[in-house]
């Protein structure tokens, strides 16, 4: 049997797997739905478009369920404190979320051209609002977010959607929105050809540029005196969990203390700019496999930057710091992280290599000919 | 300080979404397993007409799908939303199987389903079907998990409150995942879901034959629906009994509520056939009873007596005295001032910690309770009674039809008559819409009969919410209300008119309605 801080470790970890299948799997696919008014000019360039995600949109997006599944099991008082917290942010993803399965299902089944372009549309929204809007709230993970804990441990927000809006929140969103989009048009690359292969490979270096830039400058930021979060009490970190059992303090760039402390956790971020640049080359030298798997790498580097900058804490809070959710006292009990540890350890690689096989099993690229050809049973 | 009309707004919000999220479950459950054998005949004779089939109906299974993911995550993202103290307290066990949901059963349909409708020409034959069955299995995983989760709602084993971290923890995985209640409910839901797949093929191929189109193709979706359609309706009825009995062992309040049982009866009790409950003055008028009938199928013992909504009552006000007791010395331990002998105290009282914590809706400090607040708690752990009943009733009543159609449809089928039954074939079409009514009415009678609870005895539904304004709620029950009836007008839409083209729509040019049949192989 595992030990309660080794568990909390893994789960840490864990729960940056998920999201990181998130970003590569269903990030691509979301990037795909983002450019797609843009990169498909008729209505079979965006059938091409809609089709290289077809078969696989919706395993993808099971990503996105198993980590708020996950969340919830793992760190309970984070998904109930997240996501109640945030109730217009998470309805409005959800909201553009619905977007997603009747938008790629129902689009082609009506040959109306107002109705495709209307769908069309819908898969904008249901691709870029969750985007950016994963980012803004990373950006306020960062910055902390409003919120205590009453003695029953009931979380309260005081916050506004409105005040979710902030600059730095806003443009941690550019990061999420042009690094999954950056993905999307490199996957596109890889099963299209032709003019959509080629504005494919143009939104490729004009998004990967956009998240490096923004990625630089959101570290810029943090690392000139952003305030961070310290906890002063001494943590037990194989204590059961609670989270008022502790003092935190707002430290003016107490985000980089992880990095002064371990120089090793420098490659993190290292991974996103070397990942970025290498997908950009491969991009532009018309490599589109190589510059996907140098965007994943990229996604990689972003989510774990944000990860190791804030470790131990998960959601700090700004106006009752002690109440701060971390990695230690947000958890779920020492018997249920461990069942969750093996559930995931055995069921992620059947996963993964299902669906690895369901992708070789529809490899190739999608033709305006082989939409043509499947006119009835092609999105 | 979370008020009354939130919590009536997070549970109208809830219902709302969780009823509407389930008109496209049932259909894909059972829809799956016929499209599984279809293929199957297909795979097996080599006729094509099988394969057209299975295309067709996963044509018009796909539209019900894309309604069904797009609803369920709303499910997922509403526990942290709306019922954020709900997530905190009971987290650590209700997230378990979620989680695993997802990872064991969504992964696993959602991935095979995209290869179901884009892998006929890439996959063999043989790989086909597997995907297909896969696909099948996937989704009536999910019920699995789905239905672990709220059998745990409905019977919570396997967990034990703790005072340091203030929730619920699981202690047993394999009482949560064998807990009786949660069982016996996903045989009945499944069974459920079975019928209303083969309903939606019996009664849409009745249509075919009523118009005289698609003979063929008709006649043989109709038998396959009959024959898996009736073992369903048979299933479902025995299952159900089998999840009435899960409730008489766990659940009394229900029951008694179920019932109209306001007073305990002799054993074996009588069933209440026909009555009219006034849930004022407590009692049934008009009443048509079955002697014994009651007793003998709820208990399956002739001598076992079932407590009546009065006794019910008594027997909770007690429960919530010993209650009080456990709030206060919990709330000693959270406040760090209580010694051992609190604990003490705690731990001997702890099992009714839930039911002192019904007395939050009426007074913050429980020890200061009035007995008029114990009577009414004690009262409110009674759901009422008429809408209890009925809802039961007409889903019962409904299932019998459902076997008596099946039955007759089957009987026909076998005797290979039953396309020239016209009275058969109406009787069908029309109760298309039935097995939703009846799923919807049982979904109630689970989930407003577990009132005033969320978790049945531990955590009441008013301390379960989110600390959220009512206009909040407002704003996001009209957000709901929009999004939901647009998408229901678009799914029916394409529902009926591709019913309507039936399997013209798949462009083989081999079904009624398709011009110029030859015309792109011409090419």
């Amino acid at each position: 049997m595992l030990d309660y801080e080794t568990l909390k470790l893994i789960w840490w970890l864990l729960v940056g797997v998920l999201l990181l299948g998130f970003a590569v799997m269903d990030g691509h696919d979301m990037g795909v739905g983002t450019l797609l008014p843009f990169v498909g000019k008729n209505d079979v360039e965006r059938r091409v478009v809609i089709n290289t995600v077809g078969p696989h949109w919706d395993g993808n997006q099971v990503w996105f369920i198993t980590a708020g599944g996950a969340i919830f099991a793992a760190w309970p008082l984070v998904y109930a404190t997240a996501f109640s917290g945030f109730y217009w942010a998470m309805l409005a993803v959800l909201w553009a979320l619905f977007f997603r399965p009747v938008g790629f299902d129902y689009r082609s089944k009506v040959a109306d051209p107002r109705w495709r372009s209307a769908w069309d549309w819908g898969l904008f929204v249901g691709g870029s609002v969750p985007a950016l809007i994963f980012g803004v709230a990373f950006g306020n993970l960062l910055l902390g977010v409003p919120f205590h804990f009453e003695d029953n441990l009931m979380p309260v927000y005081t916050g506004t959607f409105w005040a979710l809006l902030n600059p730095f929140a806003l443009l941690a969103g550019v990061v999420s929105l042009s690094m999954l989009t950056f993905h999307g048009a490199n996957y596109l690359a890889i099963r299209t050809e032709g003019d959509v292969q080629t504005r494919a490979r143009i939104a490729a270096l004009i998004f990967g540029t956009v998240m490096l830039v923004a990625f630089a400058g959101a570290g810029v930021w943090v690392s000139s005196d952003m305030p961070g979060y310290v906890i002063t009490s001494v943590v037990d970190t194989g204590a059961l969990p609670d989270p008022l059992d502790k003092t935190v303090e707002i430290q003016a760039g107490a985000w980089m203390g992880n990095f002064a402390s371990h120089p090793l956790l420098w490659a993190v971020p290292g991974a996103t700019f070397a990942g970025g640049l290498l997908a950009l080359l491969f991009a532009w030298v018309r490599k589109p496999v190589l510059a996907f798997v140098g965007s994943a790498v990229a996604e990689l580097g972003v989510i774990g930057t944000a990860g190791v900058a804030m470790f131990p804490f998960v959601m700090p809070s700004s106006s009752d710091p002690r109440s701060s959710l971390t990695v230690w006292d947000s958890v779920s009990s020492h018997f249920t992280l461990e069942v969750m540890f093996w559930a995931a350890l055995i069921f992620t690689p059947i996963v993964i290599a299902y669906t690895g096989w369901a992708y070789r099993m529809m490899a190739g690229k999608i033709t305006i000919a082989h939409i043509e050809a499947n006119d009835h049973s092609a999105y | 300080m979370i008020t009354e009309e939130v919590v009536d707004l997070s549970r109208l919000q809830f219902a709302a979404t969780a009823f509407y999220h389930f008109l496209f479950v049932p259909l894909t459950l059972g829809l799956s397993f016929l499209l599984a054998i279809m293929e199957t005949t297909y795979v097996m004779t080599g006729k094509e007409i099988y394969r057209d089939m299975t295309k067709f109906w996963g044509k018009l299974f796909g539209i019900n799908f894309a309604l069904g993911v797009t609803t369920g995550i709303t499910m997922e993202f509403q526990f942290g939303t709306n019922w954020a103290y709900y997530s905190h307290y009971v987290g650590d066990v209700f997230g378990a199987p979620l989680a695993i949901e997802g990872l064991m059963a969504f992964f696993l349909e959602s991935t095979f389903i995209g290869l179901f409708f884009f892998g006929w020409d890439k996959l063999s034959k043989r790989r086909h079907l597997l995907i297909t069955y896969l696909t099948a299995i996937g989704s009536n995983l999910s019920a699995v998990w789905i239905l672990i989760a709220n059998g745990w709602m409905q019977n919570p084993v396997g967990s034990e409150f703790s005072w340091v971290t203030m929730r619920m923890e699981m202690t047993s995985f394999w009482d949560l995942v064998f807990n009786p209640a949660a069982q016996a409910k996903f045989v009945h839901t499944v069974s459920a879901g079975y019928v209303t797949g083969s309903m939606f093929v019996l009664g849409i191929s009745s249509w075919y034959l009523l118009k005289g189109r698609d003979i063929e193709f008709a006649k043989r979706s109709f038998r396959i629906a009959a024959a898996f359609g009736f073992a369903s309706a048979l299933s479902v009825i025995v299952l159900g009994d089998e999840s009435g009995y899960a409730v008489t062992e766990h659940q009394q309040t229900k029951l008694a509520a179920m019932e109209g049982m306001w007073k305990t009866e002799e054993a074996p009790a009588p069933f209440t056939l026909f009555a009219i409950p006034d849930d004022e003055k407590r009692e049934n008028s008009a009443e048509i009873k079955i002697p014994y009938a009651l007793g003998l199928i709820a208990t399956r013992t002739a001598t076992k007596v079932l407590p009546g909504i009065e006794e019910l009552e008594a027997q909770a006000a007690e429960r919530i005295a010993s209650g009080i007791i456990a709030v206060k010395a919990l709330e000693q331990l959270r406040a760090r001032t209580a010694d051992e002998e609190t604990k003490v105290i705690f731990e001997a009282h702890k099992a009714d910690l839930g039911y002192g914590l019904l007395l939050k809706k009426y007074t913050s400090d429980v020890s200061q309770a009035t007995p008029e607040m114990i009577a009414q708690a004690a009262r409110s752990t009674i759901p009422k009674v008429a809408p209890m009943f009925w809802t039961f009733r007409i889903m019962v009543l409904l299932g019998f039809s459902f076997a008596l159609l099946f039955a007759l449809s089957f009987w026909f089928s076998a005797k290979n008559t039953f396309h020239e039954k016209r009275w058969l074939l109406r009787w069908a079409l029309w109760s298309i819409p039935l097995p939703w009514i009846a799923s919807e009415m049982g979904w109630f009678v689970a989930e407003y009969g577990r009132q005033p609870w969320t978790i049945y005895g531990i955590l009441p539904t008013h301390l379960s919410t989110s600390t959220l304004t009512a206009n909040s709620l407002y704003g996001s029950i009209a957000g709901f209300l929009f999004f939901y009836t647009g998408l229901l007008v678009v799914e029916m839409f394409l529902m009926f008119k591709y019913a309507r083209l039936g399997p013209a729509s798949l462009g083989t040019g081999r079904y009624t309605g398709e011009t110029a049949p030859a015309l792109k192989t011409a090419h």
